[in-house]
């Protein structure tokens, strides 16, 4: 089975939903006239990422009575769309959020759970944390979505894979940061961070059999530049599709889902996974640290 | 010792598109800048006239009677090599009138008096240029804090505030700084025989070495002695980087109310955009 995927890498109006909803809908528009059965768009793209008390005046509600949702939920008949916004909860706690809509319906939210509040960041004054992680399913198969910081961290990513997650899709507003010397052979043109997450992606790729797809942010945001990079990693580790770095694209790729099979016959990491082993020990480590007297 | 050295093609395509970004986001098109005939300005005003076109470029130089003709002539290589736009407005006339009243002013004053009027002349240029002014302070000067505030360290961005001399340096030789320029001493130019280096009491390229381990790094001040560097040394540069956070900041203001603007009124510059 085929995936004909489009990564929409994109630039976003700080705090105008209106006019970023205007520019998803042309991009949903354009990739399905490509054939595209999927698009993909990057963290917060609804939105902007350095909202701070913007938050609260930007946030939505996933459903078809939102006028905004309404309307993607709508495109989604035609394609399937993933996209970033702030969700308010019931009891008006503001997060970061991925939705995956398709034929016109809200399969999945996941709320961003690794709040990074250090640094530039300041994700934790503004945000709740999400509280759970869990794969879905799709016409191609069992998903699991995750944004920016989340795969920053091994134990998501992982505990997806264990849910069942056979293809991973990530969205980023990240900050490029890291200007590398000139002798830096690893890959001229990308800053560290970009380095920094080509290199996970391909890991989690490989370590997981299972194809991880990536989309980022461009343009700038103050003095923060976002460097795009979107990527397709394969079943095998490898990067089968890069978009160009600071720029706007929209990245066409095909996934041959039947890889999984080639792979993972070759390779059983999935089948000779331990998870129970690992449920024993992480307890007896979780007990021990709490019983001792300094963590 | 640390490696300084950058990836300069990536440099330019980030700076360059920082100057276009947050200039059209704006509703504008130009930028102004002040050339006194230095590497710094020289380097903006080569990534400016790259990012928005010769013709939105306004390069102002702004004499007093003391400058060395030799920063006149290197601004005006830039303005040749690059064809920007450009005028001259000396300033003599505009500040010896204030410096006369206090005929016992000493040099720091006088010089800051200056960086101010010079100031004055380019934000008065954006309004009738039409065009954002551009900073030229770079990371080594901006943390020891070797500028005029509200002077030289007025603008509206500022593209290099990022980057140490040592790679404004290696950053302007691949754009196509002229050689006079990258051969010549850093100079404020303020006095006759002023340069940078001897007023700090030592040299840019260690400054950059040790505020690289000491910033980016995050090296503690033994972690810098037990490298190499001289204990004195290492706490004179401390010092003088924590007396001038005055001036990277904004002035604080008493809070009382529940929404005091600089510690819960938060919003981008570019808020809207």
């Amino acid at each position: 089975m085929k995936l004909n995927l489009a990564l929409a890498q994109i630039n976003t109006v700080l705090g105008d939903v209106n006019k970023n909803l205007e520019k998803h809908l042309t991009l949903i528009d354009e990739a399905h006239d490509k054939g595209a059965d999927l698009i993909l768009f990057p963290e917060l793209s609804l939105t902007g990422y350095v909202l701070q008390d913007l938050v609260s005046t930007v946030a939505l509600h996933p459903d078809e009575s939102d006028p905004i949702f309404n309307q993607l939920l709508k495109a989604s008949q035609a394609i399937d769309v993933m996209v970033g916004f702030v969700e308010e909860d019931q009891r008006n706690r503001f997060y970061i959020a991925s939705a995956y809509l398709s034929g016109g319906k809200v399969l999945h939210v996941h709320h961003k759970v690794y709040l990074p509040t250090y640094g530039l960041f300041d994700e934790g004054r503004f945000f709740a944390a999400g509280n759970s992680v869990s794969a879905f399913d799709t016409r191609f198969g069992r998903v699991g979505m995750l944004i920016c910081e989340d795969f920053w961290h091994a134990s998501l990513p992982y505990l997806l894979w264990l849910d069942g997650a056979d293809i991973f899709m990530f969205a980023s507003a990240s900050p490029g940061r890291g200007l590398p010397g000139e002798n830096k052979t690893a890959q001229p043109g990308k800053l560290d961070s970009s380095r920094w997450v080509d290199d996970i992606t391909r890991a989690y790729a490989g370590l997981f059999t299972s194809f991880v797809i990536h989309t980022n942010k461009v343009g700038f945001e103050d003095g923060l530049n976002f460097w795009g990079g979107a990527s397709v990693c394969n079943p095998d580790g490898e990067s089968i599709v890069q978009g160009p770095q600071h720029h706007e694209a929209l990245v066409y790729a095909e996934l041959d889902l039947n890889h999984l099979h080639r792979t993972r016959a070759r390779l059983p990491l999935l089948r000779d996974e331990k998870s129970a082993l690992v449920q024993k020990e992480i307890t007896r480590i979780l007990l021990a640290n709490q019983n001792r007297s300094t963590p | 010792m640390p490696d300084l050295s950058i990836d300069t093609e990536l440099t330019r395509t980030i700076l360059t598109g920082f100057i276009k970004t947050e200039i059209t986001r704006s509703g504008f098109s130009r930028a102004v800048l002040g050339l006194s005939g230095g590497i710094d300005s020289a380097l903006v005003c080569y990534l400016a006239a790259e990012a928005l076109g010769p013709e939105n470029v306004l390069a102002v130089r702004m004499p007093y009677k003391t400058s060395s003709q030799g920063s006149l002539d290197h601004a005006q290589l830039v303005i040749d090599a690059l064809k920007v736009q450009s005028m001259t407005v000396p300033i003599t006339e505009m500040v010896d009138p204030l410096i006369e009243r206090f005929p016992d002013m000493e040099n720091r004053r006088k010089g800051n008096i200056m960086a101010r009027e010079r100031m004055i002349i380019l934000f008065d240029q954006s309004e009738a240029f039409k065009g954002l002014v551009l900073g030229t302070g770079n990371k080594t000067e901006i943390l020891l804090g070797y500028s005029t505030l509200y002077g030289d360290s007025a603008c509206a961005m500022n593209p290099i505030g990022d980057l140490y001399k040592a790679q404004v340096r290696q950053l302007s030789r691949v754009m196509g700084v002229p050689q006079p320029i990258l051969d010549k001493a850093p100079s404020a130019d303020l006095w006759v025989g002023q340069t940078d280096e001897d007023e700090l009491g030592y040299t840019y390229e260690e400054a950059d070495k040790l505020l690289f381990l000491l910033i980016d790094q995050r090296y503690t001040p033994e972690e810098c002695v037990e490298v190499g560097f001289s204990e004195k040394f290492v706490n004179s540069v401390i010092q003088r980087v924590r007396r001038n956070q005055f001036k990277r900041v904004l002035p604080p203001i008493a809070k009382l109310s529940n929404r005091t603007i600089g510690y819960d009124f938060l919003y981008l510059r570019d808020w809207g955009t």
